[in-house]
C-alpha cells in the first residue's frame, strides 16, 4: 500500500491540468459554479474531451475509452473538480453505456456507443413513475408488441434533463401476466422525437428546471430498440443501478466544495471575526472534512478491489449514502456561513440594470437554492434507505 | 498509488489471525486477565519467535524489513482477540521512540532485546493533572553532574507492571505547560527510587501509578534532544494512535459480526430479530462506521511519515472517526444483544469496555477535533 503518486502519475496529473487550463472551452468557464448550463454546453464539453481522446475515462479501450487505471481516473476527476468543469451527465456515459456493453447486440453497440462518446446524443433515464419510486419494480408503463414494433403507453417521472434529451432508455412492462413484479420488464431505447412522447417540466423548490414528467401515448418504437432479451430488463436495470452508485461518491467535487466553504467562512463575519474562527462552526467543518477523508479512502479501497477484477460490490452503497450526506452537508454549512445574504433570490428574475450594485456577495446568491436542491441526492439513485436495505441483504446477509 | 497488500503482508495477517484464533479465545483471555500476573510472558515469547515484534522495523534497525503497515495488520488482528500483552507500548511506542529519537548506541542497546522479547517498554507520560496534553509535564529532570535526577508522579501507565523499561517524559526547563523544556528518558524500571502501585484497568489490562523519587540516570538515558523532546513525543504518539485505530477496527469487526450472528439467532415475536428493518438499518450503520474507520486507519498509517502538520491532521482525523465509530458500534452492539449484551459472560461487554478506553487514550474525540480544527485553520 502506498498513497504516494508515482512520477508517471504526477506527470499524468500535470498533463490533465495543462489540458484543462487551455482546452476547457472558454465559453463554459464559470458555468458550473453559476449553476447555469445548456444542452449545447454539455455536448460541447463532451466533444472537446472526445477530440482530446478522453471522451470516456471509464470505458474499455475497445469502445473508444481511455483504458485508464483507477488511479488515473481518480486524478482526472480531481483535476476536473479543481478546474470546476461541467460534469459529464451520467445517463449515457455511465448508466446506459455499461448496460449496452454487457447486454446489447453488436449492431446496437456499434450505433449508440460512438454517438455517446462523440457528444452527438444526449440521453435521459426512464425509470421512476408516479407510482413506482423506491419500489421500482411496480412500474406500469407498458410496451405491447405489434408486428415489428412496440407500442408504449404510460408515464415516467423525475426525468433528469429530459428536456435536453435526444433519447430515453425506458423500463416497460412487456408481460403483464408475469408472476412477480420483477419479471416481464423490458429495457427499450426510445427516440424522444417519436410522436406521442411529451416532456413536461417539473419545477423544484429551488426554482430550477432539472427534472420532468415524460408521457408516452401510443409511442411506436421498432423492436430493434429492445436491449437484450424481452422480459429480462430487470437484470439490466439492476446492473445499471450498481454502476450508477460507484460514481456517486463525488469525493473530488466535495473536496472543492469544502475548499470553497472555507474561503467563504474566512470572509463572512460572525461577532466581528471570520466565522471560521467561531469554534462551533469550525468544528462542524472539521467533522465534515474528516468524514470526507474517510469516504475518499473507502472509495480508493473500492477502486483497488475493482482493479483486482472484483467489480463494484454492494459495498458501493456506502459510497452513495456517505457521499450524498456529505454533499448535502456542504451546502447546508455554506448556507449557514453566508448569513442574511442567503435570502435574496434572483433565479428567473430579470436583471437588466447592469450598472446597479449587486446585492450581497456573489457566492451567496445560490446557497439557499443549492441547499434545497441537494436534498434530492439522498432520494435519487435508490434512496439512502433503499441503500441500507441493499447492504443489509447483500453484504450483511440479514 | 496502490491499495493492495503484498503477499508477505497477507501471510503476516494469516499468521497473527491463526495465533489469536487458536490461543486467544475469549475464555482464555478472560482467565489471563483475572490471573495474578495479568498476562502471559510465554505468549510474548511466542510473538518474538513468530517475528511479530520485529515485523515493523527496517532491516537496518534490526527488524525484518516492514513498517507501519505491518504494525497496522498486527494491531488489527490483536484487536480481534483483545490481546493484553503490551505490543502497543513496547513495539509501537518504544520502537518509534528509538527509531525516531535513538542514537546508534541506544538502538544497539534496546532494539535487539525488543525484537527478541526480552525488553518490554511502558510509556510514562500522563500525570494526575495533565489529562491529554503531551506538553503538560510536571515531573522534573534536573541536571545533576554527568546525568539527571527525576522526580514526579506518572499516572495510569498502561502495561507498566509487565515492563522492564520505562520511557519517561520530564521537564528539564520551563513551566508546567511550556512547549519547550521537555525531555524524554529511557529508564530501567528497576532503577533506584522508582516505586509503583499496580492495578487492573476496566478493559482487562494492567497499569501502574509510578513515583520517581530522586531517580538518577546518565546522559545516555536521554532519547532525542534535551528540552526539545515534544516533537518526538508527538510523532511517536501519532504512530501509537494509528496502531490504536487499527486495534479498534479489529474490535469493531468482532462486535459487528457477533451482533449480526446474534440477531439472526435470537427470536422474538415468532421470528429472528434480524428481520426487523429498524435493527437492520442500525446494523448497516454499524457496518458503515467500521468501513469508514478502516479507511481512516489506512489513511493515517500511510501518512505517518509526512511532514508534521499533515501527519497530525491525519492522526487527529482518524482518532475522531474511530472515536465516533466506537461509540456507535459498541453501544449498538450491546443494545441489539439486549440483556445478554450486559453480561460479563459474553465477549460483547469486554469489547465494549476496550473500545471505550480506546476512545480516550491519547486524546478523546473532542480533544482531537479541537487539534484538527486548530491545525487546519493555522
Amino acid at each position: 500500500m502506498d498513497v504516494q503518486f508515482s512520477p508517471e502519475e504526477i506527470a499524468f496529473r500535470q498533463e490533465v491540468r495543462a489540458f484543462l487550463e487551455t482546452g476547457y472551452p472558454a465559453e463554459l468557464r464559470g458555468k458550473f459554479s453559476r449553476d447555469e448550463y445548456s444542452k449545447e454546453d454539455f455536448l460541447l464539453w463532451q466533444r472537446t474531451l472526445f477530440a482530446r481522446g478522453w471522451g470516456a475515462p471509464a470505458w474499455p479501450k475497445k469502445y473508444g475509452g481511455t483504458g485508464w487505471n483507477a488511479t488515473q481516473r481518480y486524478i482526472f476527476q480531481e483535476e476536473c473538480a479543481r478546474a470546476e468543469t461541467l460534469p459529464i451527465p451520467p445517463f449515457g456515459m455511465s448508466m446506459l453505456a455499461p448496460v449496452l456493453m454487457a447486454f446489447a447486440s453488436e449492431d446496437q453497440k456499434a450505433h449508440y456507443l460512438p454517438r455517446i462518446i462523440e457528444g452527438k446524443d444526449f440521453w435521459c433515464q426512464g425509470y421512476s413513475e408516479p407510482g413506482a419510486g423506491s419500489d421500482l419494480a411496480s412500474l406500469k408503463t407498458k410496451a405491447e408488441r405489434v408486428g415489428d414494433h412496440y407500442i408504449i403507453n404510460g408515464q415516467k417521472t423525475w426525468t433528469t434533463l429530459g428536456h435536453f434529451a435526444d433519447w430515453i432508455f425506458v423500463l416497460c412492462r412487456t408481460d403483464p401476466t408475469a408472476k412477480k413484479p420483477q419479471e416481464g420488464i423490458s429495457f427499450i431505447l426510445v427516440d424522444i422525437k417519436t410522436p406521442g412522447v411529451e416532456v413536461r417540466p417539473i419545477i423544484t423548490m429551488d426554482g430550477g428546471h432539472e427534472v420532468n414528467e415524460t408521457w408516452f401515448t401510443d409511442v411506436k418504437v421498432p423492436v430493434a430498440n429492445l436491449v437484450g432479451k424481452e422480459n429480462e430488463g430487470w437484470t439490466y436495470a439492476k446492473y445499471l443501478l450498481a454502476h450508477e452508485r460507484t460514481g456517486i461518491a463525488g469525493v473530488a467535487r466535495s473536496k472543492k466544495g469544502i475548499e470553497r466553504l472555507r474561503e467563504i467562512a474566512s470572509v463572512e463575519l460572525d461577532q466581528g471575526a471570520p466565522i471560521i474562527r467561531n469554534p462551533d462552526f469550525a468544528k462542524k467543518i472539521s467533522e465534515l472534512e474528516i468524514d470526507l477523508s474517510a469516504l475518499e479512502y473507502t472509495e480508493l479501497r473500492t477502486l483497488a478491489r475493482e482493479s483486482r477484477g472484483e467489480g463494484p460490490g454492494p459495498e458501493s452503497s456506502i459510497l452513495k449514502i456517505k457521499g450524498t450526506e456529505i454533499q448535502q452537508r456542504i451546502t447546508e454549512l455554506t448556507l449557514e456561513a453566508v448569513g442574511v445574504y442567503g435570502a435574496p433570490y434572483f433565479r428567473g428574475f430579470p436583471q437588466d440594470g447592469d450598472n446597479q450594485h449587486p446585492i450581497g456577495p456573489d457566492y451567496a446568491h445560490l446557497t439557499a437554492p443549492m441547499y434545497a436542491n441537494m436534498r434530492k441526492t439522498s432520494i435519487y439513485g435508490g434512496s439512502n434507505e433503499i441503500q441500507h436495505n441493499i447492504i443489509a441483504k447483500m453484504v450483511l446477509g440479514l | 498509488m496502490d491499495f493492495n497488500f503484498t503477499s508477505e503482508q497477507d501471510q503476516l495477517r494469516d499468521t497473527v489471525a491463526r495465533l489469536v484464533r487458536q490461543q486467544y479465545d475469549f475464555d482464555t483471555r478472560r482467565k489471563v486477565a483475572k490471573s495474578e500476573a495479568g498476562w502471559r510472558p510465554e505468549m510474548w515469547s511466542q510473538f518474538a519467535e513468530l517475528g511479530l515484534l520485529g515485523a515493523s522495523f527496517s532491516e537496518e534497525d534490526g527488524g525484518f524489513g516492514g513498517g507501519a503497515i505491518e504494525a497496522m495488520i498486527i494491531s488489527e488482528e490483536f484487536g480481534k482477540g483483545l490481546v493484553i500483552e503490551p505490543y502497543l507500548q513496547t513495539v509501537i511506542i518504544g520502537g518509534n521512540f528509538l527509531r525516531h529519537g535513538g542514537t546508534a548506541a541506544q538502538k544497539e542497546e534496546h532494539i535487539a532485546g525488543l525484537v527478541g522479547g526480552e525488553t518490554i517498554f511502558a510509556f510514562a507520560y500522563s500525570e494526575p493533572k495533565s489529562r491529554f496534553d503531551l506538553n503538560d509535564v510536571s515531573t522534573t529532570a534536573k541536571k545533576d553532574g554527568a546525568g539527571y535526577t527525576l522526580n514526579g508522579h506518572k499516572a495510569v501507565v498502561i502495561g507498566a507492571p509487565f515492563a522492564t523499561h520505562l520511557i519517561v517524559t520530564a521537564r528539564t526547563a520551563g513551566g508546567q505547560r511550556d512547549i519547550s523544556g521537555i525531555s524524554v528518558f529511557v529508564v530501567p524500571k528497576s532503577a533506584k527510587g522508582i516505586t509503583t502501585r499496580d492495578y487492573p484497568t476496566v478493559d482487562g489490562l494492567r497499569a501502574s501509578e509510578i513515583y520517581f523519587e530522586n531517580v538518577s540516570v546518565g546522559v545516555d538515558a536521554v532519547l532525542g534532544k534535551i528540552d526539545g523532546g515534544l516533537p518526538l513525543i508527538e510523532k511517536t504518539v501519532d504512530y501509537a494512535i494509528a496502531a490504536l485505530c487499527a486495534e479498534a477496527v479489529g474490535c469493531f469487526k468482532v462486535l459487528n459480526e457477533a451482533t449480526i450472528t446474534y440477531a439472526k439467532q435470537r427470536k422474538q415475536f415468532g421470528q429472528p430479530i434480524a428481520n426487523f428493518q429498524v435493527l437492520q438499518h442500525r446494523m448497516v450503520d454499524m457496518f458503515m462506521a467500521a468501513e469508514q474507520a478502516t479507511s481512516m486507519t489506512y489513511m493515517v498509517t500511510l501518512k505517518l511519515d509526512e511532514a508534521d502538520k499533515a501527519r497530525k491532521l491525519a492522526a487527529s482525523g482518524a482518532k475522531v472517526q474511530i472515536g465516533k465509530a466506537g461509540k456507535l458500534i459498541s453501544q449498538d452492539a450491546v443494545q441489539i444483544h439486549g440483556g445478554m449484551g450486559m453480561t460479563d459472560e459474553l465477549n460483547v461487554g469486554h469489547f465494549f469496555k476496550r473500545v471505550t478506553m480506546i476512545e480516550s487514550q491519547f486524546g478523546n474525540t473532542d480533544w482531537h477535533l479541537r487539534r484538527y480544527t486548530e491545525l487546519s485553520n493555522s
